[in-house]
């Protein structure tokens, strides 16, 4: 075992993806000779040449389109999109077409492909390059959205992405690129469809995906000194959702936070919270609450630490789950208070 | 082309000034750019023009089956017409008018060549050979793509404007890619050549020397925009040079001259000399679908006008005045045709069976888990629906 970065994973997976099957090609910008700004495609052009790892103009929604008609045509595409916001001229594309094509055409037509988006924040990025847009893509039946937090997982489900007989939309956080671990490439973990439970406990549930994982994590151990004993779910698969480990948590711990970097307003977690509620209700000894971004703009840099979720949030949250069996007050009413 | 005076001095040794060291550049542009005047083979009545320098008619055994197949896709969009009005399809966009853009590209295609038609194109795809009912189905709603498009290489009609034009860009190049010869075929309007899907594919297909013919049916209204307020360019086969496709325009209403464009467009994409963009001038006789009402943006005579250029006729005076075509095939084109439309009539009189559990099929390749749970509701929803009218007390 060696400590590898997530972006080395995720490179690890694009080769051993190319080398095992020549379907497979990488295109986007700036994805050819540089790299990819991220250096996630890094040396793929120079070992698989031109015709498997290229650049393209500058057009998203060409991209994606392009896509189309090359998996249309038997190929696997794997897709840059450079950054989050980026990626929104694309979004008639991938709503309209790689969601739908399997569908419309009662299956005689799919186009298996993988969109790569660099999202969310916490890089110090400027305006248009942190947004957390999974609530887009995880609206629209047809695509699946898939996000790691960890470098086996990094590699593993982007291996299953690229297998993946369905177009999936791979979330990248880009605060974990240059996280690392201790990693054995190839990794293989559960597959496209399952969470897992990174950590265990006993008082109440903390789930989140992608770069809220490492948040979740964190304030489990801190909540340690509180005297409360958290489990932590790390979705990992947003679609398809796993309501079944999700709920088997809460079932056990009996309370619930979730935690997104995304806006909170009819975002993922909102769904999730959701589910929870409707499947848990009579295991849930307080209300699901959910940590989430503001429900602004993405800020600038020097006010993003304010926007993104923390471990003071979230104990704050966690707090608020009735461990003393009384009423949350921010909740309560006039009429309530008898 | 005429030979202009500056031309003739050129040309003259005695007079050519000797070569400056800094020769002038070739222009870029040169052999990009569409003729001045749109490629016309047959004048509006039929009669054959002069010899064209570039594009020689077509044969006439070419001819007469263009002829055929124009004839019985009239008939068939006339039908589907019908079909609407008796409230058997939801909506039909009508092509008559566009007949020889219709069919023309079908005779200049293979048939394991791509197609990416728009919702207007169901008299392209039954001329194609497509099943009429398959292609209906999606006016008639029991699905939305009723035929299979990897089977038949014909992409699902598009609705959403311009963006099957980065798709061909893609098929075209993949097709190159794993060594095949295939040529990828878009048909797009006039009002979405705004749209910019429609310049990202040309740019696409140019940068990757994707072989993608694009046919712009100019139909002189997008709904009810005219073009004018579309594009203040010379012509919409002038936005080729701009992404180094070469262009060209023509009368799209001259079936001959179509086809004969359109044969060297595709020729020039299968013999690996990149896309072609063609431009047909050409008319929309019926409003945008049978909702729309055309008078309020076009006048009568606009559109009396453009019937004296019907492409149908334009090509059966050709044939019979060059002997192409008797009374006899005429005829026996014309019954072919009524029968076509009598057994299409008949095969949509039945309304389909749908079944509404498969509206979980093929959202994924399997169902997730929520859908199968939806799945189960609402099978839950038919099976105690069907036992209260078992019972009698619905």
């Amino acid at each position: 075992m060696a400590a590898t970065t997530m972006a080395k994973a995720l490179n690890a997976a694009l080769a051993d993806a190319m080398a095992d099957d020549e379907r497979v090609l990488v295109f986007g910008e700036d994805v050819g000779q540089l790299g990819g700004v991220f250096r996630i495609t890094d040396g793929l052009q120079a070992r698989f040449g031109d015709k498997r790892c290229f650049d393209t103009p500058l057009a998203e929604a060409g991209i994606v389109g392009f896509a189309v008609g090359l998996a249309m045509s038997g190929l696997r595409p794997v897709v840059e999109m450079q950054f989050d916001a980026f990626a929104y001229p694309a979004f008639e594309q991938i709503a309209s077409h790689v969601a739908k094509l399997r569908n419309r055409t009662r299956g005689a037509l799919s186009v298996p492909m993988v969109i790569r988006v660099p999202y969310a924040g916490g890089i110090g990025g400027v305006e248009h390059h942190c947004d957390s847009s999974e609530a887009y893509y995880a609206h629209t039946p047809g695509l699946k959205v898939v996000t790691p937090a960890t470098v086996d997982d990094a590699y593993s489900l982007l291996r299953a992405a690229i297998d993946d007989p369905d177009p999936v939309v791979f979330l990248e956080p880009k605060k974990l690129y240059f996280s690392s671990a201790e990693a054995a490439l190839p990794a293989r973990t559960e597959p496209i469809g399952r969470a897992v439970v990174r950590r265990p406990g006993r008082d109440a549930t903390l789930v989140a995906y992608g770069p809220s994982v490492p948040v979740a994590l964190e304030s489990a151990e801190a909540a340690r000194e509180e005297g409360w004993d958290l489990e932590v779910v790390d979705v990992r698969s947003i679609v398809p959702f796993d309501d079944a480990t999700v709920t088997a948590s809460v079932r056990r711990t009996g309370r619930c936070v979730v935690i997104t970097e995304a806006q909170g307003f009819a975002g993922v977690g909102a769904e999730i919270a959701a589910r929870v509620q409707e499947r848990c209700f009579h295991a849930l000894h307080a209300p699901v609450l959910r940590v989430s971004g503001l429900d602004i703009p993405y800020p600038a840099p020097m006010l993003e630490h304010t926007h993104l979720p923390s471990v003071d949030r979230v104990l704050d949250t966690v707090a608020r789950l009735q461990f003393d069996d009384q009423p949350d007050p921010r909740w309560l009413t006039e009429g309530d208070a008898a | 082309m005429t030979t202009t005076p500056q031309a003739v001095r050129r040309a003259s040794p005695r007079t050519r000034r000797p070569a400056k060291k800094t020769a002038t550049a070739v222009d870029p542009a040169a052999g990009l750019l569409p003729a001045a005047e749109p490629v016309r083979l047959l004048d509006p009545a039929g009669g054959a023009l002069p010899p064209h320098a570039e594009y020689p008619v077509p044969d006439a055994g070419v001819l007469r089956e263009l002829y055929r197949r124009m004839v019985v896709g009239r008939r068939f969009d006339a039908q589907a017409t019908a079909l609407t009005k008796q409230g058997r399809l939801a909506v039909y966009p009508s092509s008559r008018g566009q007949e020889a853009c219709q069919v023309a590209p079908m005779l200049a295609l293979r048939d394991d060549d791509w197609v990416f038609p728009t919702y207007r194109e169901s008299m392209a795809l039954v001329s194609r050979g497509l099943d009429p009912v398959e292609v209906l189905t999606l006016l008639r709603g029991d699905w939305h793509c009723g035929y299979d498009p990897a089977a038949r290489r014909t992409a699902p009609q598009c609705t959403p404007l311009a963006t099957q034009c980065v798709h061909a860009a893609g098929v075209a190049h993949g097709e190159s890619l794993q060594g095949r010869d295939t040529v990828a075929f878009v048909y797009i309007g006039d009002g979405a050549t705004s749209e910019g899907d429609f310049h990202e594919g040309l740019n696409f297909a140019a940068v990757f020397k994707a072989p993608v013919v694009y046919l712009v049916q100019n139909n002189k209204y997008a709904i009810s925009v005219p073009l004018s307020r579309q594009t203040a360019a010379p012509t919409l086969a002038h936005k080729g040079v701009g992404y180094g496709v070469p262009s060209e325009q023509v009368d799209g209403n001259d079936p001959a001259a179509v086809l004969a464009v359109l044969t060297r467009a595709v020729a020039h994409a299968r013999a690996g000399h990149g896309p072609y963009l063609v431009e047909a001038h050409t008319y929309r006789m019926e409003p945008h679908t049978n909702a729309d009402d055309a008078t309020r943006y076009r006048d009568g005579a606009e559109v009396d006008a453009w019937r004296d250029r019907d492409p149908v006729a334009r090509l059966e005076a050709y044939l019979r005045a060059t002997d192409g075509l008797d009374d006899a095939t005429v005829a026996a084109v014309a019954e072919e045709a009524e029968a076509y439309a009598a057994r299409l009539r008949e095969r949509m009189h039945d309304t389909p069976t749908v079944d509404p559990l498969s509206l979980f099929e093929h959202v994924y390749a399997e169902p997730t888990p929520q859908l199968v749970e939806q799945r189960e509701q609402v099978r839950a929803e038919l099976a105690a629906a069907a036992a209260d009218d078992e019972r009698g007390t619905r």
